[in-house]
């Protein structure tokens, strides 16, 4: 007998939904042993999880502060995908995207507060976009990976934030800590239910229904999609390749630099060090499990941010350590990865026999 | 003579389409047996089949009497059962020796070089084949190439050789020579398995011929059984061949002037040397040479991909060479590319979407940034019909077609635009009759209506129906002319060789 794997023409409905959900159970399931190792009782805990990110007003408005960055990263990432371009490089763009919004924020002088937020997302944008455009523009003219380019430029980012906040822009009323002065409130976006749940939420689900318009309705959706399908039947067909992955991952930049504008002019309204601690990454697991839709994308963003908040609990709790989280998250992304295997793929048993 | 193999009630499906339905037959040792069939009669599935690659979903294999199961292309090839393939598998950096060694099991890893190399040399003398054993595989032909194919499956001991389409990279002669070796095969007792498309050529070396036709095998017929209307017949059974009249083109209007144009490849040589061509309206001109003459070399400058480094192309006494005008000339001939998958169409699109690959910024298709999706459906239900594209449910990926289906879909778009020129590469490789009898209709009606035509094909037969021309090529450069009326396919053989002569046309 000899069990062998064999790519399913079409992957069955019932599989395609089953298998996510199967997935995850297993995750919960392994991840419980580590729990019981750590004398936590694996339903308290996932219960706990539950209630502290989705139970109450305070619980589920922190869940949302913590997908909202998750989604414009998210997207920006999943929009590179459909034209098979990988763009590492949220986290930096996202970077980028603060520090300019900041730099706005602290020395425009800007009193209206509309005219300030224009200025700040305008700058985020376009910095976040030209980020990206570099690796952009270096695949385009010499085919230099994009992978390593975007990866790469997200230390530079990193250390550029780090650079400001730890001299040039430091507060000096900050007793020294890596910070810059605190935003006017013309530089802040409006905050809602007595909570820390900002306007940035609503810009991103707006943001992901226009990129949803853009993938699936328009004419540069289109041809982002023949690109992504095939390259070479795009370029035969008289599109301009090169152009478009400049274009692509500009407008993959500029999106994640707005997670970095939200993210300063809503939560922390002035310039850290560290103000993302990893969204970046975690949005090119998102758009992965996304399938690179643009309302997948705010769907497992908020699944994320329920992790994020929920796995926090869980450290306050029970004393967990971080790397407990990470480790549970690990499970389950693993899981869900996996389960794509099974939906592509079937096993089959097949007889095999002595052979001269 | 024994049964060599045989095969019987075999049954493969795959979700939605049944691919083989009960097909048997026997191969006997020392015995060529060609398997006739349309693309999609299920040619391919039962290679793959017997290669280990699908396992079938009921029926029986079985070798010299013993039923066997092939899980694996090893065990299959354990068993005496070889396959060269169409595309070769050899790594072209390394030398001839190196390849086939690559392919031999137990190669001890000491090994006795110069032994390995005389028994190799002794089946390379055996057949009178020309091979230099030191040479890097890129540096030879294609023809050399698939001797270095079959010698792989000689070193193992094959006892049945499957050949797909082993003639469609070949000229004429260097296939005459193959049907020798393959006859010498023969008497030596081994049995092949031929797949072909060519009329001539299975009435030239079949001893058996089994029809396959929609996953059944409809007939096995000995030798002197047969004939070319009979397999044909045969073959497409009750379907209707399409009915359609060449008509002579005479207009003298030069619609394109290819001058000295010369293109070089990624390797820095030259794929186009010094190349002379004048394409005349309305005209058919076929272009014969064996593959990799730069045929494709040319295709690939006439539709901008690549750029010439030399020379003129000359439309309406205009040079469009490097001028802007180029682009919006080039974005008006139509291609029909080589390769259908790679390049002819975005897989995962639907058929909807392939259909307007090429003008989804018209007006046509667009409202301001957004697309119609109402003309793109409606566009779509037209061409479908029209040009009878058989399509899965709406929306499904293009790549679920046929290759037939998608060529339709390709030849659809780009002859939508009522374009002035096309360029057609090897518009009909691995299509059915049917299929192709269809493109051939769609080319001939175009030409009816002014459309200009490059025709690039490898087979002499569809080249000497189609064209009022054709043109020669040699290493990238124009051998001649000829009149396919007057000339013979040894006229046009030997040019296709390289040799000077052949009159103007």
């Amino acid at each position: 007998m000899k069990l062998i794997t064999e790519r399913r023409e079409i992957s069955s409905p019932l599989i395609r939904f089953a298998a996510p959900i199967i997935s995850i159970a297993i995750a919960l399931f392994i991840a419980g042993f580590l729990l019981l190792a750590n004398g936590v009782s694996p339903l308290e805990a996932y219960r706990e999880i539950l209630v502290e990110s989705l139970g109450s007003m305070y619980g589920l408005s922190e869940t949302l502060v913590k997908t909202t960055p998750l989604i414009f990263a998210g997207l920006g990432v999943s929009l590179a995908f459909r034209m098979q371009i990988w763009n590492i490089g949220a986290e930096g763009q996202i970077y980028i995207g603060a520090m300019a919004a900041s730099g706005v924020a602290l020395f425009s002088g800007i009193g209206n507060h509309w005219l300030m937020m224009i200025a700040m997302f305008g700058a985020a944008f376009l910095c976040g976009g030209l980020w990206a455009g570099v690796a952009g523009f270096l695949r385009a003219r010499w085919s230099v990976n994009e992978v390593i380019v975007t990866l790469l430029m997200n230390y530079i980012a990193i250390l550029w934030v780090d650079y400001l906040v730890y001299g040039p822009w430091k507060d000096p009323q900050g007793f020294n800590f890596p910070l810059t002065a605190q935003f006017t409130d013309a530089a802040r976006l409006s905050e809602y239910f007595d909570t820390r749940l900002h306007s940035g939420f609503f810009l991103a689900i707006f943001c992901a229904l226009l990129l949803y318009l853009f993938m699936e309705r328009t004419i540069w959706g289109y041809e982002i999609k023949v690109i992504g399908s095939n390259p070479k039947a795009a370029q035969y067909a008289g599109m301009r390749t090169g152009l478009a992955i400049f274009f692509v991952l500009f407008l993959s930049g500029a999106i994640a630099g707005i997670a970095g504008f939200s993210e300063v002019a809503g939560l922390q309204h002035r310039l850290q060090h560290g103000i993302s601690p990893g969204y970046g990454y975690t949005a090119i697991i998102i758009a992965w499990l996304a399938k690179r839709s643009a309302i997948g994308v705010v769907i497992v963003s908020f699944l994320m941010g329920i992790l994020l908040v929920g796995g926090d609990s869980l450290q306050l709790l029970w004393q967990l350590p971080v790397a407990f989280v990470y480790a549970f998250q690990g499970l389950i992304l693993f899981f869900l990865l996996a389960s794509d295997f099974f939906i592509l793929n079937r096993f089959k048993l097949v007889r095999s026999e002595r052979h001269a | 003579m024994s049964d060599l193999l045989q095969i019987e009630n075999i049954r493969k499906t795959f979700p939605g389409v049944i691919a083989l339905d009960d097909v048997s037959f026997t191969v006997t040792s020392g015995e060529i047996h060609t398997l006739l069939g349309e693309n999609g009669a299920g040619k391919s599935t039962l290679m793959n089949v017997l290669t280990g690659l699908y396992h079938p979903d009921s029926g029986e294999i079985r070798v010299n009497g013993q039923k066997v199961n092939f899980t694996s292309p090893r065990v299959s090839l354990a068993y005496g059962i070889g396959m060269v393939h169409q595309h070769f598998m050899l790594v072209p950096a390394h030398s001839v020796f190196e390849n086939i060694l690559l392919a031999l099991d137990n190669v001890p890893n000491l090994f006795n070089r110069r032994q390995y190399k005389a028994e190799i040399q002794l089946l390379i003398d055996k057949f009178g084949l020309d091979l230099d054993l030191e040479a890097p595989v890129w540096t030879l032909s294609i023809g050399a190439q698939q001797w270095i194919e079959l010698i792989k499956l000689l070193m193992r001991d094959c006892r049945l050789l499957i050949l797909d389409e082993p003639t469609a990279v070949l000229t004429p002669q260097e296939a005459d020579r193959l049907f020798g070796v393959l006859q010498q095969l023969k008497e030596q007792g081994k049995s092949i398995i031929f797949i072909s498309h060519k009329m001539r050529e299975v009435m030239q070396i079949s001893d058996r011929v089994t029809i396959l036709k929609k996953g059944h095998s409809v007939a096995s017929l000995e030798r002197g059984n047969f004939d070319e209307s009979k397999l044909a017949s045969l073959m497409i059974g009750d379907d209707q061949t399409l009915e359609w009249q060449k008509n002579l083109q005479m207009s003298e209007e030069i619609v394109l002037d290819i001058q000295q144009l010369s293109v070089r490849n990624d390797r820095g040589l030259a794929d186009l040397d010094n190349f002379d061509l004048k394409l005349k309206k309305g005209e058919i001109l076929g272009i014969a040479g064996v593959a990799g003459n730069g045929q494709k070399a040319l295709a690939e400058v006439l539709t901008g991909l690549k750029t010439a480094t030399h020379g003129r192309i000359m439309a309406r006494g205009e040079d469009i060479t490097s001028s802007n005008a180029k682009n919006s000339y080039i974005a008006g001939i139509a291609h029909i590319p080589e390769d259908r998958k790679t390049i002819g169409i975005a897989p995962d699109m639907s058929v909807d979407e392939n259909l307007i690959m090429k003008s989804f910024k018209n007006n046509a298709f667009s409202r301001w940034i957004f697309q119609d999706k109402k003309a793109i459906r409606r566009n779509a239900s037209e061409k479908i019909a029209q040009f009878a594209i058989k399509t899965g449910p709406d929306g499904s990926p293009v790549r679920y077609l046929s290759g037939g289906n998608i060529q339709k879909v390709i030849i659809a778009r780009e002859l939508s635009e009522k374009p002035a020129v096309l360029v057609a590469l090897y518009p009909t490789r691995g299509l059915d009759i049917g299929s192709a009898e269809y493109v051939h209709k769609v080319i001939a009606d175009g030409a009816d209506r002014g459309m200009s035509t490059i025709l690039i094909a490898e087979d002499l037969d569809e080249l000497l129906k189609m064209s009022d021309r054709i043109a020669v090529m040699f290493r990238g450069k124009l051998v001649g002319y000829v009149d396919p009326r007057k000339a013979t396919r040894e006229e046009i053989g030997l040019m296709m060789s390289g040799e000077q002569q052949g009159g103007a046309a």
